[in-house]
C-alpha cells in the first residue's frame, strides 16, 4: 500500500515509556551529486560539504550528509530551498552538479527514548553503535533503504521513502510495545 | 552473516547492505561491432567458475551505493581484499601468502 505524504501528520505515532516514534515536521530535501574541487559549491551553499561518508555538516539550520563520494543529501527549512537551489545554479558553470528536489519523497520518524538504539536493532544488520553522534549514515532497515541520523546518544532520525512508511512503522509500533513489555 | 569491507566507506558491514555483482575486470571490447560471434559469445556469456580465489564486483547497495571489486575464496567464503572500481587487480601471491 503507498502511502501520500499527507496521510500522516507530525504528531507523536507510537510511544511507551522506553522509547518513542514521531513524525518530524516537513522539510526541504535536496539531494546534490558533485564531484570535483567542491570550493564553489560551499561558497553557495554556506556549508563546508563533508567529504567522508557518514559526515554531516550544518550552517544555520541547513544541513548537509555525506552519502557517497560524490553524493550529498541536504535538509534545510522549506522556506530556505529555493533560495539554496538558486545560489546553486548561479555556480553550475564553474562546477557543474545535480541537485533535485526529493522534498515529497520521504518522511522523517523521530526516534528517541532511553532504548531507541535497541529498537533500532530490530531492523538493521550493522551495529547502531558503530554510527556516532552527528553523524549519519544510509542504511539498511529491514529491507528498506532508509537515511537515518543521529543527534544524540539516543535520538536519531530516520528518513524513509514515504511508500515504506506504512511497514516501518509497523514494525516500530512492535517494537516500542515489546521493549516496554520487557522492562514491565 | 559475511562481513565486508566497503573501500569507500572504509567500514567493514553486513553482507545485507551488499549485492553482488558478477566476475570483475570483464573488459567490453572497444569496438563490438569488430568482435567474432565467438568473441562476442565470450565476452557476453562465458565466466570463470574457480574453486578459490575468485575476482568478483559487490556493491554497498544499502549505503554509499558504490560497485567494487573483491577477491572471495569461493571455498571458505573469505574475503581476501576488497579495492576500489578501477583499481588493477591485486596480486593473488600477497593475498594468500598470510593464509598459508
Amino acid at each position: 500500500m503507498n502511502a501520500p505524504i499527507s496521510s500522516f501528520t507530525p504528531s507523536v505515532l507510537a510511544e511507551s515509556a522506553v522509547a518513542r516514534v514521531s513524525l518530524a515536521a516537513p522539510c526541504a530535501r535536496l539531494s546534490l551529486r558533485a564531484r570535483g574541487d567542491l570550493a564553489p559549491l560551499n561558497a553557495a551553499l554556506g556549508l563546508t560539504l563533508p567529504t567522508r561518508i557518514g559526515q554531516r555538516a550544518q550552517s544555520g539550520e541547513s544541513q548537509a550528509l555525506c552519502l557517497g563520494p560524490d553524493e550529498w543529501m541536504l535538509h534545510a527549512p522549506e522556506t530556505l530551498a529555493a533560495g539554496m537551489q538558486a545560489a546553486c545554479d548561479e555556480v553550475y558553470g564553474t562546477l557543474p552538479h545535480s541537485l533535485v528536489d526529493v522534498s515529497g519523497r520521504e518522511v522523517t520518524f523521530v526516534l528517541d527514548g532511553p532504548r531507541a538504539v535497541d529498537l533500532l536493532t530490530l531492523g538493521m544488520p550493522r551495529n547502531p553503535d558503530s554510527i556516532a553522534v552527528g553523524e549519519g549514515r544510509r542504511i539498511n532497515f529491514d529491507g528498506v533503504t532508509v537515511l537515518l541520523w543521529r543527534d544524540g546518544e539516543t535520538a536519531f532520525r530516520m528518513d524513509v521513502w514515504h511508500s515504506f512508511a506504512p511497514h516501518l512503522l509497523h514494525l516500530l509500533g512492535t517494537g516500542v510495545a515489546e521493549l516496554a513489555a520487557e522492562a514491565a | 552473516m559475511l562481513l565486508i569491507h566497503c573501500p569507500y566507506c572504509e567500514e567493514t558491514l553486513p553482507e545485507a547492505e551488499f549485492t553482488y555483482a558478477g566476475q570483475a575486470h570483464v573488459i567490453r571490447p572497444e569496438n563490438p561491432s569488430g568482435q567474432t560471434d565467438d568473441q562476442w559469445e565470450e565476452f557476453l556469456f562465458i565466466r570463470a567458475n574457480p574453486k578459490g580465489p575468485h575476482y568478483e564486483r559487490w556493491r554497498h547497495f544499502h549505503g554509499c551505493g558504490r560497485f567494487f571489486n573483491a577477491v572471495r575464496d569461493t571455498v571458505s567464503d573469505k574475503f581476501l581484499t576488497t579495492y576500489k572500481a578501477g583499481a588493477p587487480r591485486p596480486d593473488l601471491s600477497s593475498l594468500t601468502e598470510g593464509l598459508k
